[in-house]
């Protein structure tokens, strides 16, 4: 809420006109930002003046503005979110960068996250990921057991809470150098493979998720670590290594 | 045409039971030949979606976003409430029906409160079956924590991400089901108008917002659970794409719209910085289960914090005005939203505001009390003797940060202040909409065959909804409560057969949809849609706010009038109608709200009395509390479109209270 001194910037974003046609980089200077405004309150300023000049508007994702739906993505100066950790680039605010700075933005980059237009990217293999086997099978009913009949330790309960904090984003993808989805399939199988009701279907859940990763031509896991670096909810990749255990254990017993 | 709320009769405990005994069902055979349109995949539409699905129907789910994960319940902070009394803390059915009933300020019907509260119970039971990480204690069990406007600890919660963790949930039952092919799933689609075939909902023309092409999908029912209409008001806590699209059209097409002035601007927000803002974010009520609420005692102070020259850790006790400990003494900072969202407001235009912003808007939520409280609580578990006041701030800070730390975090982020050290600056900010599409016992429209579930509709918060209790609603509507009433009416449609999307009706709903995306493409105008979004949501809040006015209103309603004639004079939206174009997704929407908007200031301007969190000025105690007129405006206001919002006519629906007595709402 500081009155800090407004910021011009140079901004080099990705314009394409849609998934067929070829991609390039623009130039767009942008003056008098508040250090206050979020990222993409930025670039409704840019807009605006794109339309006010009668050129045609940026598009990216974005929703909750919260840092929480998970839509908003963005490759920020070479990093997905941008420069500051554990947070989304809805959430990441102007006074991380310098007045007089020049900005390149461009959408995540994968082959399983083919551009829509400009910087929105479609995630919707992650969806079918989650098809293959991101739930627990039990109708809704209402008729199930008691919530407290199965006492969770903490601890488990605690970290399945952390695995399940992935907002599907799609950051750990962007920043692979395999464009590997293995954080994003592994904190799924974690939250399950945590709690007692993700039991009984354990095996051919992660079974079936890492394979339908794999038809969707994400790269596999080389354990660099970049995904855990740039993941806005701080999803361990110690999650990675509970995957691959339980793949282990359910290829070996399957 | 009059409104049939269709309560079941009997005694209210035992009326969902009856109702559910006596309705007719469909056989599995025949689920199979009925298909259901839901639109919007939050908690409700989500919830429903599996559900139906679940059942044998066939279900065709629609939502704008990428995925059907990013619908904004996924932003819903501190928790889901449930009877269980878990805690044994004197919670009870008949206590969590009775609170909110009382909390909405005496505006909402008793059977669906009570249908509400029976069922929550199991919506606990069930989120726990399908691996939703709720809290736990050391022992294993759920934890809980409390809310404003009750006396109990009922809610349960996953630290500050709980609408994300059942949102996670709904979505995770709709996979299933989207595996199965019982659910086909439409992403970036957008409902553009309900098809109606012989006064029934038979479908809807949907945009898919990557082609700009214009859909036909047909089915036997329309659900709705396409959330609220906060912003109407520009600045919310919603999602920039949160909009009242679909519930407008389906009001536009014969569906009653009720209690649209019925608004809930949340308490602790974080204030607006400035112009190029384009959202407000909300800091979770449970903050104030150890949050202490405060403005400085004497203006100088208060002005000396704005310009920077005074800490607020600088100003002492004494200094500090608790005020809502000091009004209520009962409830204290865990007043319900609205009387606390007032006691800001007040204070502030008394000149005790501490941001420094145009209208200094902005009191303290302070921690120091709770890091202290706590920090000597771990000091003793631990068996620190003599702990120095910094070994007690640092545990105690430790407590605060596994409680809170992600809204902590979030907060930091946001205005670059460090909340262990210093004080929150927080003021009410739009976050929920208690009005929406009136429907009856059923969940229906008034429209045959078209339900609203969730935040879309009017039915179970009155004129405030207490913490806690969306997403109780949106998964009661959806899992528990909607699949039976549907059932009922879909029992009739056995013999339908499929309704053909080539019926003059879809054809003639088709091209109007087309017609109004023209109109706004070749529209040749100077101004982006923002800029009209921006003046209407001033209009609101200055005029529809947190106060309001017979002559605010007024001018509000001609002041909107005039803007939409601007808006369809000087709105330029760039591109074309059929590729993907953000602007024309935004320029429907907020021609929507501008229509919305007028009808909005006139259901405030009728209703002549304060409840909950509609406020006239012209109605308020000797002590500036809410005045109620039960009297003449214990009904819900039905508004039916007739062709302009000036226009609309006013239906009454009376409620009755045969199980609660109406009684001066009292935090005291």
């Amino acid at each position: 809420m500081s009155a800090a001194k407004k910021l011009n910037l140079t901004l080099k974003v990705w314009r394409q006109k849609n998934g067929n046609a070829k991609g390039n980089l623009e130039t767009y200077p942008l003056n008098d930002i508040s250090p206050d405004s979020s990222f993409l309150e930025m670039l409704d300023i840019l807009n605006n003046e794109l339309i006010n000049k009668g050129e045609s508007p940026v598009v990216f994702d974005h929703d909750c503005r919260e840092g929480i739906c998970g839509s908003c993505s963005l490759y920020i100066n070479g990093e997905p979110h941008g420069p500051a950790r554990l947070v989304t680039t809805c959430q990441l605010h102007m006074r991380s960068f310098k007045d007089g700075e020049t900005i390149y933005i461009e959408p995540f980059r994968a082959k399983a996250f083919p551009v829509i237009k400009d910087l929105m990217v479609d995630r919707s293999a992650f969806d079918r990921i989650q098809h293959a086997g991101g739930y627990i099978s039990v109708n809704t009913s209402g008729n199930t057991q008691d919530a407290n009949a199965i006492p969770i330790e903490k601890e488990n309960a605690d970290e399945a809470f952390y695995s399940a904090a992935c907002i599907g984003c799609g950051a750990c993808v962007a920043a692979c150098k395999n464009a590997s989805a293995s954080l994003f399939v592994a904190a799924k199988v974690s939250q399950y493979t945590l709690l007692p009701q993700g039991q009984v279907e354990a095996k051919d859940r992660v079974l079936n998720m890492v394979k339908q990763a794999e038809k969707e031509g994400f790269g596999p896991c080389s354990n660099t670590g970049a995904c855990e670096v740039e993941c806005p909810k701080g999803i361990s990749i110690e999650n990675i290594a509970r995957m691959n255990r339980e793949y282990l254990s359910a290829t070996i017993s399957k | 045409m009059s409104l049939d709320s269709k309560i079941p009769e009997g005694p209210l405990k035992d009326k969902w039971t009856n109702y559910k005994n006596n309705i007719n069902l469909v056989n599995p055979a025949n689920k199979r030949n009925i298909d259901v349109i839901v639109v919007g995949t939050g908690l409700a539409g989500g919830s429903a979606a599996a559900t139906l699905a679940e059942l044998g129907y066939n279900v065709k789910a629609f939502c704008y976003q990428d995925s059907p994960r990013r619908a904004h319940s996924i932003a819903a902070q501190g928790g889901i409430n449930a009877a269980k009394n878990y805690q044994g803390d004197g919670d009870s059915t008949y206590r969590l029906f009775y609170d909110t009933i009382k909390g909405g300020d005496y505006r909402s019907r008793e059977a669906n409160v009570y249908r509400l509260a029976e069922v929550s119970t199991n919506i606990i039971d069930q989120c726990v079956a399908q691996g939703v990480p709720f809290a736990r204690d050391y022992g294993g069990l759920l934890d809980n924590r409390s809310f404003g406007g009750v006396l109990v600890s009922r809610t349960f919660y996953a630290k500050g991400q709980t609408g994300q963790q059942l949102l996670l949930g709904a979505y995770s039952a709709m996979n299933r089901q989207i595996a199965k092919g019982k659910i086909q799933m439409y992403n970036r689609h957008e409902m553009v108008d309900v098809v109606i075939v012989d006064g029934k909902a038979r479908g809807i023309i949907a945009r898919n917002l990557v082609t700009g092409e214009i859909e036909r999908h047909s089915a036997h029912a329309v659900v709705l659970g396409t959330g609220g209409y906060g912003n109407v008001f520009f600045l919310s806590t919603n999602a920039m794409g949160s909009n009242v699209t679909a519930a407008w059209k389906a009001h536009k097409k014969g569906a009653f719209f009720a209690n649209p002035c019925y608004t809930q601007i949340h308490p602790t927000c974080i204030p607006v910085h400035g112009t190029q803002q384009s959202k407000l974010t909300l800091m979770s009520e449970s903050l104030r289960n150890d949050g202490r609420i405060w403005v400085p005692k004497n203006l100088k102070d208060a002005e000396a914090v704005r310009n920077g020259s005074l800490k607020p850790t600088d100003i002492k006790e004494e200094d500090r005005d608790y005020y809502l400990e000091r009004r209520y003494p009962s409830f204290g900072n865990l007043v319900p939203r609205d009387v606390a969202s007032r006691a800001a407001k007040e204070r502030c235009d008394a000149g005790y505001g501490v941001v420094a912003n145009d209208t200094n808007e902005g009191v303290f939520l302070d921690f120091a009390a709770a890091i202290q409280r706590y920090g000597k609580e771990e000091a003793l578990v631990k068996g620190i003797s003599n702990p120095s006041k910094e070994e007690i701030t640092s545990l105690g800070e430790k407590v605060i940060e596994t409680k809170y730390g992600n809204l902590f975090d979030m907060y930091k982020q946001i205005t670059n202040d460090n909340p262990y050290k210093t004080p929150m600056r927080i003021y009410p900010a739009v976050h929920y909409t208690m009005g929406g599409l009136w429907v009856d016992y059923n969940l229906m429209t008034n429209v045959e065959g078209m339900y609203a579930i969730g935040e879309a509709n009017f039915s179970d918060h009155g004129a405030n909804r207490l913490g806690a209790s969306a997403l109780m609603q949106g998964l009661a509507d959806g899992y528990f409560v909607l699949p039976y009433t549907i059932g009922d009416y879909l029992a009739n449609d056995i013999r339908t057969g499929k309704i053909s999307t080539d019926l003059p009706e879809f054809e003639a709903a088709e091209k109007k949809a087309k017609d109004e995306i023209n109109k706004l493409i070749n529209n040749n105008g100077t101004k982006p849609v923002d800029y009209f979004h921006k003046k209407l949501g001033l209009i609101m809040w200055n005029k529809v706010g947190m106060a309001r006015t017979t002559e605010g209103l007024n001018e509000a309603i001609s002041e909107i009038a005039a803007l939409r004639e601007e808006f369809y004079k000087e709105v330029r939206v760039p591109g074309e109608a059929d590729e993907l174009n953000q602007e024309l997704e935004k320029a429907g929407r907020v021609a929507d709200f501008l229509e919305l908007g007028e009808l909005f200031a006139r259901d405030a301007l009728e209703r002549e009395e304060s409840c909950g969190g509609h406020f006239r000025e012209e109605y308020k105690t000797e002590e500036g509390e809410a005045l109620r007129r039960d009297d003449e405006f214990a009904y819900v206001s039905a508004w039916e479109y007739t062709g302009k919002p000036s226009e609309a006519i006013l239906h009454k629906d009376k409620l009755e209270f045969e199980n609660v007595e109406l009684k001066t709402r009292s935090y005291k």
